[in-house]
């Protein structure tokens, strides 16, 4: 037995201060860990901001622009006066065929979602018609068409990819909410919210959540996530035919603005 | 790591600042470009539809 206090000679001795310093500076574990993880936080800081901010901007905006070219392609194939519409028509609405799937074939303005709100609605639920920069509004196959007897339904992000129905809790009674074809302007007026279960189909039917009852009103359903950001609800905006204004009798006064932007610009 | 690629940066203070800044913005435009929507595609979709 050696005494406590001596050396063992033939381990390495420790090593002095600056020699420890030298071996940090060189590699310096904790520090790269760390700065990898603040790199990665960044990351996902501007993933979140690409997501639910840049590309909602970008995606809004390329829709509303895909919708005011199909007005204007409207316009060019159909005479539109200039005026707005003293009255509305007083024959039934003309009712178009079910498009192909993904093809837009109308708009959606609904001014209280915005003082330029317009949207193009395309056939289809799929992510390709919802995350699609170009179109973002889905109508559900097999539901009514524009101005038809039955539930004209729709669906579109709340958040994301253009969020088309972000604001549609603020909806009030009595709201117009226009589609606009290639045969005319369709006004229908927001009557109340439901809120269901993801499972909720009853909201699709031709009268909602009444599967044994034969439609009679013309009907529009607006469906969406619900709440903010999750996609636990589903919230469920139903509207009521009003009137429609053919597009020989020119545009609804109350969206001439919106629906004649793109022949003043 | 960020100090190591600073002194392996060529040039005076404003070059290596630039250089910094170029590669940044290749960086974010790789990111939002590719990276970020195909991230997107594989995370879970925000279910809009009502279905069975």
């Amino acid at each position: 037995m050696r005494p406590y206090n001596q050396r063992v000679t033939d381990q390495p001795a420790a090593p002095t201060r600056v020699e420890r310093r030298r071996t940090r500076k060189r590699l310096n574990v904790v520090g790269v860990l760390g700065e990898l993880l603040i790199t990665g936080g960044v990351l996902v800081l501007l993933f979140l901001g690409w997501q639910l901010w840049f590309n909602d901007i970008v995606f809004g905006a390329s829709q509303g622009q895909a919708a005011e070219e199909l007005s204007e392609q409207w316009e060019g194939s159909t005479e539109t006066p200039d005026k707005p519409a003293v009255q509305p028509s007083d024959s039934d609405p003309v009712v178009m065929d079910a498009p192909k799937e993904n093809v837009a074939f109308a708009n959606l303005i609904v001014p209280r979602l915005g003082v330029d709100y317009k949207r193009p609605i395309a056939e289809g639920v799929s992510t390709t018609v919802l995350n699609q920069s170009t179109l973002g509004t889905g109508h559900y196959p097999s539901t009514a068409m524009p101005g038809g007897v039955g539930n004209f339904a729709l669906s579109a992000h709340r958040t994301a990819y253009g969020g088309s129905f972000h604001n549609i809790n603020q909806l009030v009674i009595g709201d117009p909410i226009f589609v606009e074809t290639e045969d005319g302007w369709y006004k229908y007026v927001f009557r109340g919210l439901e809120y269901v279960k993801p499972n909720g189909v009853g909201v699709i039917l031709p009268v909602p959540q009444q599967p044994e009852l034969q439609p009679t009103q013309r009907m529009i359903t607006l469906t969406t996530c619900n709440p903010l950001l999750s996609s636990a609800e589903r919230i469920i905006a139903y509207g009521l035919f009003d009137s429609w204004y053919p597009r020989e009798g020119g545009a609804p006064a109350e969206i001439s603005g919106v629906a004649s932007a793109a022949g003043v610009r | 790591m960020y100090a190591a690629l600073w002194h392996a940066l060529p040039g005076p203070v404003w070059v290596r600042i630039i250089i910094l800044l170029v590669l940044a913005a290749a960086m974010l435009t790789v990111l939002v470009l590719w990276v970020f929507p195909l991230i997107d595609s594989l995370t879970t979709p925000q279910d809009v539809i009502v279905e069975e």
